[in-house]
C-alpha cells in the first residue's frame, strides 16, 4: 500500500499541467490581488490586513478546487480503462479511496503552505495556534470535497468532467459564501447546510471567527460520510469498459 | 468443516475455471442484448485455452464475468473453486483486458513496481521487465511508448502478480508480426511454470499455434470445444477462386478436397476441406484455369456455417433479468 501511495503521489506531482493549476494559479491570483494592497491594514473596515484577508480566502479556494480537480484525474484514468485494470488486482476499494484522498490532501496541504509562505512574505503575522487551528479545520473541511471529486470522477466522462466539476465547485463556493459574506435570511440557512460554508468559516478562524461549533462539525461529518459512501459505491459499480 | 488447505493443494483439486449455465444480457437503446446465453466451460489447471469467435460472440463479456467485472444474470463463474472477486483479491488472476492504456507520468519500471506492490507474492520487477521484453524501455515514461510497447507493458502488468491464471482478451490486436511473435514467446515461457492461460482471439492461427484447446463461441454460446487441431479442421476451410468459364460443375465438385462449388459469371469458387489437393487436381483437370486465388474462409464465415442451425433460436429463451448496472 505504501509503495502504491508513493507512486500515486509521484505521478500527481509530476503532472505539470495539474501542478500549475493546483499550485501556481491560486498563488498568482493571490500575488495579483493582495500584492498591490499589501500595505492596507484595515481592509474595508474589517480591521484585517489585505494580505491576511486574501490569503485566507485563496487558501479556502485552493483547497476546494484542488480536491475537486482530483476527480478530473480519475475521469482521465477511467478513459484509458485503468479503473478496470485496478479492479482485477488485489487492491481493495477502501485502499483505493484512501490513496486518492491522501493524494488530494497532499496537494491541498502543499498549495496551502505555498499561500502561507506568500502571505508571510507580505507581512502576515498570526499567533501559532491560529495558524494551526485554521490549517486543521481546512484539512478536515476538505474531506467532503475530496469525496465529491472521487464520486464525480467515477460518474462522468473525461470530456464532460471539466464543466461538471467547475460548475459544482463554483455553485458550492457561491452558495457557501466564498465570494461574498452571507449573514442572514434563507441564503444563510441554506449556506449553513453546505460544506463550502464551513470551509470558509475554517479560514475565518484566523480573521477572528469562531470556528465551527456543533452545527459545523455535524454538517461536515454528514457530508463526509454521505459523499464517501457514494464515492465508494460509484467506484465499486464502475466496471464497464469506457 | 476442515481447515482451509494451502493454496497449492486447493488449486490442484479445483478446476482453474468453471463456468456453469452462465448468462448475461445488457440493456441498450435498441432493447436487451443477450451477450452470453448459457455458457458451460471447465478448464483444468495448466491448460492453455483459446477462446475463439467473431466480434460480438460474447468473448469479452464471458471474460468480464470470470474476472468479476460483471455479475451474471444467471449461472455461475468460479476460478480455482472461488468466486471471481475472491480469486482476484487473493492475487490468483492476472489479466490483460481488450481495451486499455496506461496511466501517464510514471516510468515503465515505476508503473510495474507500483502494480507489483498490490500483490502478496509478486515476481521480482526486473524479472518481469525481462520476461515482457521491456527492460530496454524501463526508464521511459508510459505516455511516450509506441502501441506495441504499450501492449508489452500491459502484459507485464498482467504478469507481475505471478498469477495462477492469466486471462488475455485479444492481446495482440494491432501488433505487427514480429511483436506478436515476441508476445507469445513471453507467454509461453510464463505458461511453462504450469500456469493456466485463457486468451480470446479471432485469429485461428493464433489459437492453433499457442493453445492446446480451443473453445468456439458464437452469438453468446459455445458452439465447439476441443483440441485446436480438431477445431482448426472444422473451421479452417479455404476457398479457391479461378477464372474458368468452360468448367463443368459436377466435375469440379468431384475434385478431391472440394466441399462445394459456386459460380459467379466466368469465375468459379470452390470451398475446400483440403485446398492443396484441390488446387493440384484443378490444374490437372483444367490447365486453362487463370487468376487462381486461395484464401482462408475466415472465422466469420466458418462460424456462420457452424451456427446456421442456431439462427432461428429465440433470443428470449433465457431469463430476461435486467443486469445490475
Amino acid at each position: 500500500m505504501s509503495t502504491y501511495l508513493r507512486y500515486e503521489l509521484v505521478r500527481t506531482f509530476r503532472n505539470t499541467r495539474f501542478v500549475i493549476f493546483a499550485f501556481a494559479f491560486p498563488l498568482v491570483l493571490y500575488v495579483v490581488i493582495a500584492g498591490p494592497n499589501r500595505h492596507v491594514h484595515d481592509l474595508g473596515g474589517t480591521g484585517l490586513s489585505a494580505p491576511l484577508y486574501f490569503m485566507v480566502g485563496l487558501a479556502t479556494f485552493a483547497v476546494m478546487t484542488g480536491a475537486v480537480s482530483s476527480g478530473a484525474r480519475i475521469a482521465a484514468e477511467r478513459s484509458v480503462g485503468w479503473n478496470r485494470q485496478l479492479r482485477i488486482t488485489p487492491l481493495s476499494s477502501r485502499a483505493y479511496l484512501v490513496a486518492k484522498v491522501l493524494t488530494a490532501y497532499a496537494m491541498a496541504l502543499a498549495s496551502i503552505l505555498l499561500l502561507y509562505a506568500a502571505g508571510i512574505a507580505m507581512g502576515v503575522r498570526m499567533p501559532a495556534q491560529d495558524w494551526l487551528a485554521m490549517t486543521a479545520l481546512l484539512l478536515v473541511g476538505l474531506v467532503p470535497f475530496a469525496a465529491l471529486g472521487i464520486l464525480v470522477g467515477h460518474l462522468v466522462s473525461a470530456d464532460t468532467i471539466g464543466p461538471v466539476m467547475g460548475g459544482t465547485a463554483a455553485l458550492l463556493a457561491l452558495l457557501g459564501g466564498t465570494w461574498f459574506p452571507i449573514t442572514s435570511g434563507f441564503m444563510y440557512d441554506l449556506a449553513r447546510g453546505l460544506p463550502s460554508y464551513w470551509l470558509v468559516q475554517a479560514g475565518r478562524v484566523s480573521l477572528g471567527g469562531s470556528g465551527w461549533g456543533t452545527l459545523g462539525w455535524l454538517v461536515i461529518a454528514a457530508w463526509s460520510i454521505g459523499l464517501t459512501a457514494l464515492a465508494a459505491r460509484a467506484y465499486r459499480r464502475d466496471t464497464r469498459p469506457a | 468443516m476442515t481447515a482451509t488447505p494451502p493454496p497449492t493443494t486447493s488449486t490442484r483439486h479445483a478446476l482453474a475455471i468453471e463456468l456453469s449455465k452462465l448468462a448475461k444480457s445488457f440493456r441498450t437503446p435498441d432493447g436487451p442484448v443477450h451477450a452470453v446465453r448459457g455458457v458451460d466451460v471447465a478448464i483444468a489447471p495448466g491448460e492453455t485455452v483459446a477462446l475463439l469467435g467473431p466480434n460480438g460472440a460474447g468473448k469479452s463479456t464471458t471474460i468480464d464475468l470470470l474476472l468479476g467485472l460483471a455479475v451474471p444474470d444467471t449461472g455461475s463463474a468460479t476460478v480455482f473453486g472461488r468466486r471471481p472477486t475472491d480469486a482476484v483479491a487473493a492475487g490468483a488472476i492476472g489479466a490483460m483486458l481488450q481495451t486499455g492504456g496506461l496511466i501517464p507520468d510514471l516510468s515503465v519500471r515505476e508503473l510495474v513496481t507500483m502494480m507489483a506492490s498490490l500483490y502478496a507474492r509478486p515476481m521480482p520487477v526486473d524479472d518481469v521487465l525481462q520476461l515482457a521484453a521491456i527492460d530496454d524501455i524501463a526508464n521511459r515514461r508510459t505516455n511516450r511508448l509506441s502501441g506495441g510497447q504499450t501492449q508489452r507493458v500491459r502484459a507485464a502488468v498482467a504478469l507481475v502478480g505471478d498469477p495462477e491464471l492469466l486471462v488475455l482478451d485479444e492481446p495482440t490486436v494491432g501488433m505487427d508480426v514480429e511483436s506478436r511473435r515476441g508476445f507469445w514467446r513471453t507467454m509461453r515461457s510464463f505458461a511453462a511454470h504450469g500456469r493456466t492461460i485463457l486468451f480470446a482471439t479471432h485469429y485461428l492461427d493464433e489459437a492453433d499455434d499457442y493453445a492446446d484447446r480451443a473453445i468456439l463461441m458464437a452469438r453468446g454460446r459455445v458452439v465447439a470445444d476441443g483440441p485446436t487441431t480438431v477445431i482448426k479442421a472444422m473451421v479452417g476451410s479455404r476457398t479457391i477462386r479461378a477464372t474458368l468459364p468452360a468448367a463443368d460443375r459436377a466435375v469440379l465438385h468431384g475434385l478431391p478436397g472440394v466441399i462445394s462449388v459456386d459460380r459467379h459469371g466466368a469465375a468459379v469458387i470452390l470451398t475446400c476441406s483440403d485446398s492443396d489437393a484441390a488446387v493440384r487436381a484443378l490444374i490437372d483437370t483444367y490447365p486453362e484455369a487463370r487468376d487462381i486465388e486461395i484464401a482462408g474462409a475466415g472465422l466469420e464465415q466458418a462460424f456462420l456455417e457452424l451456427t446456421a442451425d442456431d439462427a432461428a433460436d429465440p433470443a428470449g429463451s433465457l431469463p430476461q433479468k435486467e443486469p445490475a448496472s
